[in-house]
């Protein structure tokens, strides 16, 4: 098994073998979509109104929750060092790395949404919407959180430097997901043009994330 | 003189402090020469005298985005070139940027309150500054939790070509997503629209306010060598200082 495969499968084993990865993260989710109605009040047709907005809302702060324990665990153990040291390119064991995370928390929160959406009272069809933007979105999501977690590794209790750090960058993110996902509610616009700009996004995101994020390494740790 | 002789702090800070008299007047002068003009400008005839505010708020949105693109070349400077002085002028340059994008956003917004009846309005080009202010709090929060100035400013420079990256793609959601304010009109295809009579006294101003950042750059970055040359000599006398078995 080649290096790259044996890191992939370990984050993987890691996730879901550990508590307090995906589990965690949809529930934080719940609680956040179950919080927002507290805090609106009980109108179902303005919930229904905003929900694909409340939806990317928790999935956004849900990823961003997990994100703190994605490299700063093998800072700790010293894997990190070995990785660092290791004959496999950086950018590759980044990008494995945060492709099992996203494998592990970010898909688990896509699948709930339909789910969730029921709370909002928004009906199967749009959730699904949501599901797939979410989907599609929730990648960049990660690796736009790469860099922040590459960036305060060292830091003690640096999760809430990169929460600080990451959030403004997930700015066109969130437009192009929730625009996306509103089409299915409302908008004269169609589908694809907010949807191909948040594939855009993601795509931007994976390479400018996977190199950065091993820049800082590198650069964080000589 | 080649960028290279810079990269000694002593000579540095020696053509710092020959300069410094020089750009402080410069700036004095050109702010009163912009004043002067800004003063002597027309009223605009809807909005009244409320639109001399541009003459203090347009300068300030143009260094908020000029110093981002400063620090993107320093921060090229301390990861490709590895030049000593770069990671102190990103470093000098981050709270500079920042108060001159507040100084954009809080104009603005009072130039907003008898114009669009509001202190703020979440309009494409208000949010887009509001992203790179709460950007520029990001690299300073940064530079602030890392211990080390060398680690620090190997992080903040990866924020910032980040950032650097991802400004245009904001500023473009941020337009897609809504837009109220008047479009760009001094610098665009087929010419400047804005009548000479205000656009020579806003080009004084902007010719000031560069001038004024010059002056407070190239004090907070004589301010941060000497802080970092404070912190050696305390990390020389503590590894020296009796009972620490050194």
């Amino acid at each position: 098994m080649s290096p790259l495969a044996a890191l992939f499968l370990r984050e993987l084993r890691l996730a879901v073998r550990l508590g307090g990865g995906a589990g965690i993260g949809v529930l934080f989710f719940l609680i956040v979509v179950a919080l927002i109605p507290f805090a609106i009040g009980p109108d179902l047709a303005l919930l229904a109104r905003i929900g694909p907005a409340i939806l990317w809302l928790g999935a956004l702060l849900a990823s961003l929750l997990t994100l703190d324990r994605l490299l700063a665990a093998d800072a700790e153990d010293g894997s990190l060092d070995l990785i660092l040291t290791g004959r496999t390119p950086l950018e590759l064991a980044v990008a494995a790395k945060a492709l099992a995370h996203w494998l592990t928390t970010g898909v688990p929160l896509a699948v709930a949404t339909p789910l969730f959406g029921l709370l909002l009272n928004l009906e199967f069809r749009i959730s699904a919407v949501v599901a797939v933007t979410l989907l599609v979105g929730t990648p960049a999501l990660t690796f736009i959180g790469l860099i922040g977690a590459a960036l305060s590794v060292t830091i003690r209790r640096g999760g809430l430097l990169l929460a600080v750090l990451v959030l403004p960058l997930t700015v066109p993110v969130l437009i192009f997901g929730v625009a996306a996902a509103n089409t299915a509610v409302v908008g004269p616009l169609p589908f694809g043009t907010p949807f191909t700009i948040l594939c855009a996004l993601t795509l931007v995101s994976l390479v400018v994330g996977t190199f950065a994020s091993a820049a800082a390494l590198r650069h964080g740790l000589e | 003189m080649p960028l290279i002789d810079l990269a000694n702090p002593t000579r540095f800070l020696a053509l710092a402090a020959r300069l410094m008299p020089w750009l402080i007047g410069a700036t004095v002068l050109a702010f009163a020469a912009g004043l002067y003009l800004a003063a002597g400008a027309p009223d605009d005839y809807q909005q009244g005298a409320t639109a001399k505010i541009m003459f203090i708020h347009v300068p300030a949105a143009w260094l908020a985005m000029g110093c981002w693109a400063l620090m993107s070349v320093t921060a090229l400077g301390t990861l490709v070139w590895r030049h000593p002085l770069a990671d102190v002028a990103a470093k000098a340059a981050a709270p500079v940027g920042a108060a001159f994008t507040f100084l954009c956003l809080v104009t603005g917004s009072l130039w907003g309150r008898p114009m669009w009846g509001t202190y703020w309005v979440w309009d494409a080009r208000l949010t887009s500054v509001f992203v790179l202010f709460l950007m520029y709090l990001g690299v300073i929060a940064l530079w602030r939790t890392v211990e080390d100035p060398a680690r620090a400013g190997r992080a903040a420079a990866i924020l910032t070509l980040v950032g650097a990256i991802n400004l245009p793609i904001i500023k473009f959601s941020v337009d897609w997503w809504n837009t109220l304010h008047q479009p760009a009109s001094v610098l665009r295809l087929g010419g400047t629209a804005i009548h000479p009579t205000l656009l020579y006294p806003l080009l004084v101003m902007a010719l000031a306010y560069a001038l004024f950042f010059l002056t407070l750059h190239l004090a907070a970055m004589r301010n941060e060598i000497l802080r970092r040359r404070v912190r050696s000599l305390m990390l020389m006398q503590a590894q020296s200082a009796p009972g620490s078995g050194a």
